[in-house]
């Protein structure tokens, strides 16, 4: 990308980006308020969001060319990431905190 | 003593220096609001009681900061591209325009939304919902506010750089889009995570 019109070729597309998440950004909000069950809503809020994030990544960030220094670094923080959000899941099927059936069978035995 | 490869690539990395160091520093960065994100699932999952949370902050404010960010980073990469084209005035009115659009979203965070949620007795203490909101948007914000300094440098002081270095100049400021970038795509998804859920 070194011409000038390249580079002007370039600017059209960022334009065209930057309306883009504007528009993506009332589609958001106009699907919140869709009358959906709590899991379907945070799937579509999130799938959009994913949307506009990827524009930013690939466009304004330049991913979409980038050099695989920087794809490597990316992979591996998306591994780390993904550890990081199964943190909360392990927490909920460790089943500590919770009462043991067993003990429960015992307390009616006493009884 | 000068930073060695600011212009030309290395050749093992095939990157300049402080473009792999700002990438590596955003592979934290991902890791740090990670934790954050991760803490809210616990915290919501866990709760008895967590309340609707558009009812408790503006989606309209929300909405409206959303935009702000955008167009700053739509600015910021036009203010990269003006000094491509070896266009120093239209840099500096880009630029410009990022840095007070960034001001203009902390002028909205603070005084139409943490200071009125203050007055109403809206604080960390109140509830775990307002904890992890003040936290996590709070911790944005401070990054917002790095951005601002760093920018503001490049648009005054630091921008006699583009006389003398004019590609290092150019690099400097692509490294600092990267960043403001970051900022806005973490916004992405603490909109629908804060304002909509």
């Amino acid at each position: 990308m070194n011409s000038f019109e390249e580079i002007k070729k370039q600017q059209k597309i960022y334009w065209v980006i930057g309306a883009s998440l504007f528009v993506l950004t009332f589609v958001t909000v106009w699907a919140s308020n869709w009358e959906l069950a709590a899991g379907m809503a945070l799937f579509v809020a999130l799938l959009i969001a994913s949307i506009k994030g990827g524009l930013v990544a690939n466009y304004f960030m330049h991913l979409n060319h980038e050099k695989q220094l920087v794809y490597f670094v990316l992979i591996l923080t998306v591994l780390c990431f993904i550890i990081l959000m199964a943190v909360p899941l392990i927490t909920i099927k460790d089943g500590v905190g919770e009462k043991s059936p067993l003990i429960h069978q015992e307390s009616n035995d006493v009884h | 003593m000068e930073i060695p490869y600011t212009v030309e690539e290395r050749e093992d990395t095939g990157l300049t220096n402080p473009k792999l160091g700002i990438w590596l520093f955003l592979a934290s960065e991902v890791m740090l609001f990670g934790a954050l994100f991760s803490s809210y699932i616990v915290l919501r999952m866990g709760a008895l009681n967590w309340p609707v949370q558009s009812h408790e902050v503006s989606v309209p404010i929300g909405m409206f900061n959303t935009f702000v960010l955008i167009g700053s980073s739509v600015t910021m990469v036009m203010a990269w591209m003006s000094l491509k084209m070896d266009d120093f005035k239209k840099y500096k009115i880009y630029m410009g325009l990022t840095i007070l659009l960034a001001l203009l979203f902390l002028v909205v965070k603070i005084g139409w939304e943490y200071i009125p949620k203050i007055q109403h007795h809206h604080v960390p203490a109140t509830n775990t919902f307002f904890a992890i909101y003040f936290t996590m948007t709070g911790l944005h914000a401070l990054h917002v506010i790095g951005g601002i300094i760093v920018n503001a440098y490049f648009w005054g002081p630091g921008s006699s750089m583009w006389k003398e270095k004019p590609q290092q100049f150019i690099n400097r400021i692509e490294v600092a889009g990267l960043y403001w970038h970051f900022v806005d795509l973490v916004w992405i998804f603490l909109f629908p995570t804060i304002y909509l859920m």
